[in-house]
């Protein structure tokens, strides 16, 4: 059984639609990230797999529909969806208290142990906390959680840079089994990559690129030209170009390695820049395609 | 704020908490019921504040009462019950009425709260239906309310007869015809009576409140009153009549003349006044609980797709 399976996944708003006939599946113990511009449909699509929203077409998430069996379906998946959800009043000891009430899959010693290595205080109002504890805490929950899909959309929103790459080395050492799943999106692109297992670009409500990081890795090339060789290495079909620093930066799709090699040096691109290369082209709005 | 949450032990050593006793069914219902009463601190402090502002009051009064109490025992029987009974009878008013109130701004703020601080998303991470969800906060006026409100009032007015009674017996009176005219238990049926009727009758109120606190964007407390007063007006003006005026008029205050049958000077003198038979035949009583039901489904459907505003 698939962790996440949707055919024709449509939702409008009105007019707009924010998921245009999507079909997904995520196998289980895949860390997939979501990306794609703001207003692309990646919270909508986040929102239907949580049973947050109503869609039509078809889903099924854990084997269940998520819009008519949301609570049982959250005894075994998990989100956040924002570091500021966490009710505000809230004392650190009655979140405990309350999840460990409601969650028969909290294991309330394991959350306890993740809070004693951070300076949260017990008796803290969630209100008193900075927003890098915040997540922290809402971290030490969610990896308490014995689920088996984790949903993180821009969990690390407004974090500093010490806490994003904390948070992602926390949930891959401490909570990533293989077993579980997890469905991340995200802004910073870049400090996710080495973390992700599949990778999946949509815009405008729909899937633009869905790929595994293995078939990402030999499909898309990106290689740092000199000068001289810019006019041979186009006729190779770059599907993007840019200047960094009086080089030219191609990006291959499907080109060989070995004769990529000879035009200069041969990478895997930053899942940013293809991001940029595919919806850039599509929007006809090309960034960096000045050559 | 820089201790990092790095590398966990294999097995995080920690207290093992014991679970509550509660059956696993509801669960979900009675932590949601304590997390209501985390949230709205007002819903204990508000009537106890009330209680102990009365009973200092009362003690005041302490002052003249042998003298009051000596001309008390000049009156007739009935005179006599009046008065004694007065301060009673109005701590328990007093509690009741907060209580009242602070349902009321309960219900408006209930689903409206968690939608604006979009701590709605984390309540819906969690395994707890949306149906377990209304339900605990419905519980809030109808059943917890009620309950915290009995036992202030019982509470406080045995306070009150100590207090008296000492009073009384350091300036040789004896206390006994307090006792005689209060009738304690015989006031505490019809004071626990009296709650679950007023909870039953004012039911389809806090689903109403309920529903409009969930549905409204903002101001929830104009969108609960303003139709109803809007519709009130309309039916005067196009019809010259007032028919929904009176409905809602019986609904706020009509329930108590259906429980109690009170003698002509407005007493209730003893548990054979208490008519359940004719409050729980009243139309009305089913009508305004098929209303609160459906108020109540309402607010759960409209939860389920809720999302922060």
């Amino acid at each position: 059984m698939s962790c996440i399976d949707a055919r024709g996944l449509r939702k409008a708003f009105g007019t707009t639609l924010a998921l245009d006939g999507i079909d997904l599946r995520v196998e289980e113990g895949r860390i997939l990230g979501l990306i794609g511009p703001n207003g692309a449909g990646k919270t909508t699509a986040l929102n239907a797999i949580l049973g947050l929203t109503p869609y039509q077409g078809v889903l099924r998430v854990l084997g269940r529909d998520p819009w008519t069996e949301r609570h049982q379906l959250m005894r075994e998946v998990c989100f956040i969806a924002d570091v500021a959800v966490l009710p505000r009043w809230m004392r650190v000891t009655q979140v405990l208290d309350y999840v460990a009430g409601v969650h028969p899959r909290f294991d309330r010693a394991k959350a306890e142990g993740f809070l004693a290595r951070t300076t949260i205080k017990r008796i803290s109002k969630v209100r008193e906390l900075s927003k890098g504890m915040v997540t922290q805490l809402h971290l030490a929950l969610v990896m308490a959680i014995d689920a088996r899909l984790l949903v993180l959309d821009e969990p690390t929103l407004g974090l500093d840079i010490l806490y994003r790459k904390q948070f992602y080395d926390s949930l891959l050492n401490d909570y990533f089994d293989h077993q579980r799943t997890i469905v991340v999106t995200t802004h910073q692109v870049e400090e996710i990559q080495h973390v992700l297992t599949d990778v999946m670009f949509i815009n405008r409500g729909r899937i633009v690129l869905n790929s595994s990081m293995e078939d990402f890795e030999s499909r898309y090339l990106e290689v740092s030209v000199r000068p001289q060789q810019v006019v041979a290495a186009r006729a190779l079909k770059p599907i993007h170009e840019r200047q960094l620093l009086g080089r030219t930066i191609l990006i291959f799709d499907g080109a060989g390695h070995d004769q990529l090699a000879a035009l200069g040096e041969v990478r895997t691109p930053g899942i940013a820049d293809l991001f940029v290369a595919m919806l850039g082209n599509q929007a006809g709005a090309a960034q960096g395609m000045a050559a | 704020m820089n201790t990092p949450v790095d590398a966990m032990p294999e097995s995080a050593p920690g207290p093992l908490t014991p679970a509550p006793p509660v059956n696993p069914a509801v669960r979900p219902l009675y932590w949601s019921v304590r997390r209501e009463l985390w949230e709205n601190r007002s819903i204990p402090i508000a009537p106890l504040a009330v209680a102990a502002i009365t009973l200092f009051g009362y003690a005041i009064s302490l002052i003249s009462l042998p003298e009051r109490r000596r001309a008390v025992l000049l009156l007739d029987a009935a005179q006599q019950k009046a008065a004694i009974q007065q301060p009673y009878d109005l701590a328990a008013m007093m509690i009741l009425s907060i209580a009242v109130i602070v349902g009321v701004f309960y219900c408006l703020d209930a689903l409206y709260g968690e939608r604006r601080d979009r701590s709605i998303l984390f309540w819906k991470s969690l395994p707890v239906s949306d149906l377990t969800t209304v339900l605990s906060k419905a519980a809030i006026p109808l059943v917890v309310l009620p309950l915290l409100s009995f036992a202030i009032i019982v509470t406080t007015q045995i306070i009150m007869f100590l207090l008296g009674g000492a009073v009384l017996l350091m300036n040789d009176l004896s206390a006994a015809t307090t006792w005689m005219h209060l009738k304690f238990f015989q006031q505490t049926v019809i004071l626990l009576y009296g709650l679950i009727t007023l909870a039953l009758w004012h039911a389809p109120v806090y689903g109403w409140l309920l529903l409009v606190s969930g549905w409204a964007r903002r101001a929830p407390f104009l969108w609960a009153v303003l139709p109803l007063v809007g519709v009130s007006f309309l039916e005067q003006m196009a019809l010259n009549s007032s028919h929904f005026a009176a409905l809602l008029h019986s609904r706020l205050s009509g329930g108590i003349g259906k429980a109690f049958d009170f003698d002509a000077q407005g007493h209730l003198d003893s548990l054979a006044q208490l008519t359940p038979g004719n409050f729980f035949s009243a139309p009305g009583l089913w009508f305004g609980l098929a209303y609160a039901a459906a108020f109540l489904a309402a607010a759960v459907w409209l939860r389920r797709d809720g999302e922060p505003i």
